[in-house]
């Protein structure tokens, strides 16, 4: 059953906004037992009414109110452009883009490693045989384990920065691509295939003209899982290196020092960047599908 | 054996590998039985060959252990440390992820058959469920462990939250996944909400909650070690991993890695066969 975007609007929106509501009424209730002990220490009597606004705007609360979030995200974001410094060291932009870069590489890797692995597993027994079972394993792995060795031991024969990480990304962004791939490869039928015989196509011609094409389509799909889980890799390994720069560095740094709210933006930041890479990325796969002609992908 | 010789021969024990993989995939065999043994055979002697590769190469070249001990070493390691790896294992796995996973899973399974009974409800969960699960929900580990305190409670949160989600969008699916006539089949019989959901629209939803489980499985654990980085009791997996990574002892952490593969993996097996036992009606496993 596919649900149509329009028809799924106003339900979106309505739990959108219960959600809202209930992280409101959440950051009251957990935020008030502060408010209460702090009015009790220096003698105070007070009352619900004061205690409510109190939970809105507090300096280090248990839980954000959403406004305090948003309000932190733009001083991060929009002001510092306003101020023109864009890329200073305080903003957001600066540590969403030394994550985003990370990400993207590790994507682009995986992708290529993924993509070349299924076309050795299609075209040989061998592979297929001895490799398909240890891909599988391998994420049964709580790979994201290894990222602090990697990247400490990268370090230490002086490779740091950006390519650790890309390698953290690649890892976790192979495996979907990989088992896509193999689905799209073998995905033509075995008439086409047949017919592909019958014009006595070598090997890397079937490859060209007919899986490659056929398996887009499972690409784009495997690709949009990949995008997500570069993004987790970038940010799990920024946590080793020291909280220095990136998203998953504010999310360290934020948890050292208490500060929720920052805590929170860089969350938030994250999230919007994961939405729109998976997007981006279903946007493109839409387009190239069409201009292919190209049929929708089973999985 | 020195060193040299150990190279020497995982590089013939590759080769011998590889020739003999070449022949093996060549085979094929009608007897079920000699299949299934050659199915299993190819992928084990890939895998012995890359490991005997590793010590060669390790021992053969003496590269630094910092940055890569031989198999043997972290063999040796593991032997060596089976009280800790056992503590940390019941920290990180027994106690967080267990409770986390099964908390989690069912949290996510009775929200999911809530959900469905209203379509307004389905419309507006599916885009977010989906939206959620694309998410990098381990990024609230430090808030858990804020909220929750060093101890595995908040190791648990995070893998509540974790396997909520892919749970609830693969229930939510496969609640809508029996055909129409089946449906109408039951209406004919007057079976009542809670009976068809028992005997047809739960079983046929059954591929996709093994699926949404077994993605959990793996989830569940990287959740729960990812936590621990963000603060922990001086005991657990994510703990040891950090704090040894620090002390350089790789060895130790390429042994809580192994501990780490051997609980995922077997979790995933056992949650396979049970797939296999609970769904033997689907075409994926007929024969």
């Amino acid at each position: 059953m596919k649900i149509k975007p329009r028809n799924a609007f106003v339900p979106v929106l309505t739990i959108i906004t219960a959600i809202i509501a209930i992280w409101y009424g959440a950051a009251v209730f957990m935020n008030a037992p502060f408010e209460w002990d702090q009015a009790e220490r220096i003698g105070k009597e007070t009352n619900w009414s004061a205690v409510v606004p109190a939970t809105m705007d507090q300096k280090r609360p248990v839980l954000p109110a959403p406004h305090q979030v948003a309000e932190e995200i733009w001083k991060t974001t929009g002001a510092m452009i306003e101020k023109g410094r864009p890329f200073s060291k305080r903003s957001l932009i600066f540590h969403a883009w030394v994550t985003l870069s990370a990400t993207l590489l590790g994507f682009a890797m995986g992708t290529m490693l993924g993509i070349l692995l299924a076309v050795g597993i299609v075209h040989s027994r061998v592979l297929d045989k001895s490799m398909m079972p240890w891909i599988i394993t391998s994420q049964t792995i709580p790979i994201l384990a290894l990222a602090p060795m990697l990247i400490v031991v990268l370090n230490a024969v002086g490779v740091s920065g950006l390519f650790p990480k890309a390698v953290i990304s690649t890892y976790l962004s192979f495996f979907p691509v990989a088992v896509g791939m193999v689905k799209g490869l073998r995905s033509p039928e075995t008439m086409h295939l047949d017919l592909m015989k019958t014009y006595s196509a070598s090997r890397a011609e079937t490859f060209w003209k007919l899986r490659l094409p056929a398996s887009i389509p499972f690409l784009f799909t495997s690709m949009k899982i990949a995008i997500a889980a570069s993004l987790v890799g970038a940010i799990v390994g920024e946590l080793p290196t020291g909280a220095v720069s990136g998203l998953g560095a504010r999310l360290l740094a934020g948890s050292y020092f208490g500060q929720t709210i920052q805590i929170w933006s860089a969350l938030i930041v994250a999230a919007i960047m994961a939405g729109l890479l998976v997007a981006l990325v279903g946007w493109v796969g839409k387009i190239v599908s069409r201009r292919m002609g190209a049929r929708e992908a089973v999985a | 054996m020195s060193d040299t010789t150990v190279l020497i021969v995982a590089v013939l024990f590759w080769l011998g590998a590889w020739y003999a993989n070449n022949r093996l995939a060549a085979l094929t065999p009608q007897n079920e039985r000699t299949k299934f043994a050659i199915n299993l055979l190819i992928p084990f002697l890939f895998g012995a060959s890359l490991l005997a590769l590793w010590e060669g190469i390790t021992r053969g070249f003496s590269v630094p252990t910092v940055l890569l001990p031989p198999p043997s070493m972290i063999w040796e390691r593991i032997t060596n440390s089976v009280p800790i790896l056992w503590a940390d294992f019941v920290q990180t796995y027994v106690k967080a992820v267990l409770t986390g996973y099964i908390i989690g899973c069912s949290l996510g399974f009775l929200i999911a058959i809530l959900v469905d009974r209203s379509p307004f409800f389905r419309a507006g969960v599916m885009p977010i469920g989906n939206l959620v699960s694309a998410l990098p929900i381990i990024g609230i580990a430090p808030i858990m462990v804020m909220w929750f305190g060093f101890d595995w409670q908040s190791k648990a949160a995070v893998v509540v939250v974790m396997t909520f989600f892919p749970m609830l969008v693969n229930t939510v699916a496969g609640l809508a996944a029996a055909g129409q006539m089946e449906r109408d089949l039951m209406n004919t019989y007057a079976a009542s909400y809670w009976q068809s959901l028992v005997k047809l629209r739960l079983p046929a939803a059954m591929p996709f909650i093994f699926n949404a489980l077994k993605i959990n499985s793996t989830l569940a654990l990287i959740g729960a070690i990812v936590a621990e980085f963000f603060g922990t009791p001086i005991v657990g997996m994510g703990f040891r991993i950090s704090a040894e990574v620090g002390r350089l002892n790789i060895d130790m952490v390429w042994a809580q890695i192994f501990v780490a593969a051997l609980a995922g993996s077997l979790s995933y097996g056992a949650l396979s066969l049970l797939e296999r036992s609970v769904t033997f009606w689907h075409p994926s496993n007929r024969r």
